[in-house]
């Protein structure tokens, strides 16, 4: 038995699997982005939060974390509208990325917060700083910091994870390889080329965060 | 068109649950025994195999379980082995387990204190039997609460089977959705179901992760 490869065939079509990339990127970018404000401002309030509002955002995170991805894009894109809410395939994947994360990062900040010792809050209490002072300018740097390496784990995961939305049709790269292998039928190829440019992806962004977070998140301020 | 009930939607999406289930206990297992036998080739130290597993689970945790899952799909089928959905999801979950539990373990093993080795080579025990009867007992009880903690991921991971076409929860899901046009209703029943199975053992794995931190 012979087995033909034709990896040039895929290559060719590199305008769809660079816009997959785009895609991939600005999707991860946006997500991350507001994933990580959400999952902060969860964590404050299931650390210091009135009881009500701890109980609210316990709930979300277990239901987040023991759904699947797809099962959440699928309930955020099919069943929303039923419900009146209509979205696009690329608002409803942002939406479904941005509660994934959010969920996650809640458990890894409250992680980091749950470290910081008493005498940081008696610290910043003798300072007159207020509750939130406290909590953005004391708490929360250090915090981030300690988590860092985990939050980028978990940017990953839901960058991969994205590979889903290409299901509910958002241009993303697997759609593109999608897309490719149903143009020429080079199924094997373009998935194979699509995942290694997904690893690179992940090795890139990993890079990436490790260089930027104590640059831009939770270095530049103290000191 | 036949009606669907609530009763129904949820038994037949009860019914498919046991794909569900009986994907990831056949992932969870294939996993760890592949995930063990690459965890002794490390931990023996053999010549490559740390480069080897390295690169392992990097390839399978720095890519998408979908396209892991369509390669496995397209890519037996390549080699001339008949492929159903269901060998492609077991081989690709298998893969994708294996590479997250040797990942769990190595650091399990590596928490086991050096003078626990170097005590039972100062008894002439050979490698085998240091892994057997010293190392891997111990290594096992840090194991055991995240282990169980990854099952959930496990669960998770054989939704996206649906994606190649395997009728599971998530798939069953859809189909239902198709012949009743109520998909709030049929992903809420979906999404609940996958918190039934998941949630007792998330807060199992936190119990155990609990229980070791107080005997430590």
């Amino acid at each position: 038995m012979r087995i033909e490869l034709d990896f040039i065939a895929v290559l060719l079509q590199w305008p769809l699997l660079a816009k997959g990339v785009l895609w991939t990127l600005g999707l991860t970018a946006i997500s991350a982005t507001i994933g990580l404000v959400l999952g902060t401002l969860c964590a404050w309030a299931r650390s210091s939060g009135p009881l009500w509002l701890r109980w609210v955002v316990g709930a979300y995170v277990e239901i987040i974390r023991n759904t699947p991805f797809i099962v959440q894009l699928f309930f955020v894109f099919f069943g929303l509208p039923a419900a009146g809410v209509k979205l696009t395939p690329e608002t409803a994947s942002v939406i479904a990325m941005v509660i994934n994360l959010g969920a996650y990062a809640a458990e890894i900040v409250r992680a980091g917060i749950d470290a910081t010792p008493r005498g940081q809050f008696e610290a910043a209490a003798s300072l007159a700083l207020s509750r939130v002072q406290t909590f953005f300018h004391v708490v929360l740097p250090p915090a981030l910091q300690k988590v860092w390496p985990a939050l980028t784990s978990q940017i990953i995961i839901v960058m991969l994870g994205s590979a889903v939305c290409g299901q509910i049709s958002t241009e993303e790269l697997s759609y593109a390889a999608n897309l490719i292998q149903s143009r020429n039928f080079r199924a094997f190829e373009a998935f194979i080329i699509a995942t290694g440019i997904y690893l690179l992806l992940s090795i890139g962004v990993r890079a990436l965060l490790n260089w930027a977070g104590p640059r831009y998140l939770f270095g530049g301020r103290r000191g | 068109m036949v009606d669907f009930s609530l009763w129904d939607i949820f038994r037949n999406l009860l019914l498919a649950a046991r794909w569900t289930v009986g994907l990831s206990l056949m992932a969870f297992v294939g996993g760890g025994l592949v995930g063990l036998a690459l965890l002794v080739a490390r931990t023996a130290r053999w010549p490559g195999a740390e480069r080897l597993t390295a690169g392992y689970v990097q390839l399978f945790q720095g890519t998408p379980l979908l396209m892991q899952l369509f390669l496995a799909y397209f890519g037996l089928a390549l080699f001339g082995v008949d492929t159903s959905a269901w060998t492609a999801a077991a081989v690709a979950l298998t893969l994708y387990t294996s590479a997250f539990l040797v990942e769990i373990w190595r650091g399990c093993v590596a928490a086991v204190p050096k003078g626990q080795w170097e005590a039972a080579q100062s008894l002439a025990l050979n490698f085998g039997e240091q892994l057997r009867y010293v190392v891997l007992p111990q290594a096992t009880r840090i194991a055991i609460a995240p282990t169980v903690g990854f099952l959930v991921q496990v669960v998770k991971g054989t939704a996206l089977a649906s994606v190649i076409g395997f009728v599971e929860l998530t798939k069953a899901g859809t189909m239902i959705t198709n012949a009743t046009s109520q998909p709030f209703l049929v992903y809420s029943c979906v999404a609940l179901l996958y918190f039934a199975l998941c949630f007792p053992v998330s807060l199992y794995a936190r119990s155990l992760e609990r229980k070791m931190n107080v005997q430590r």
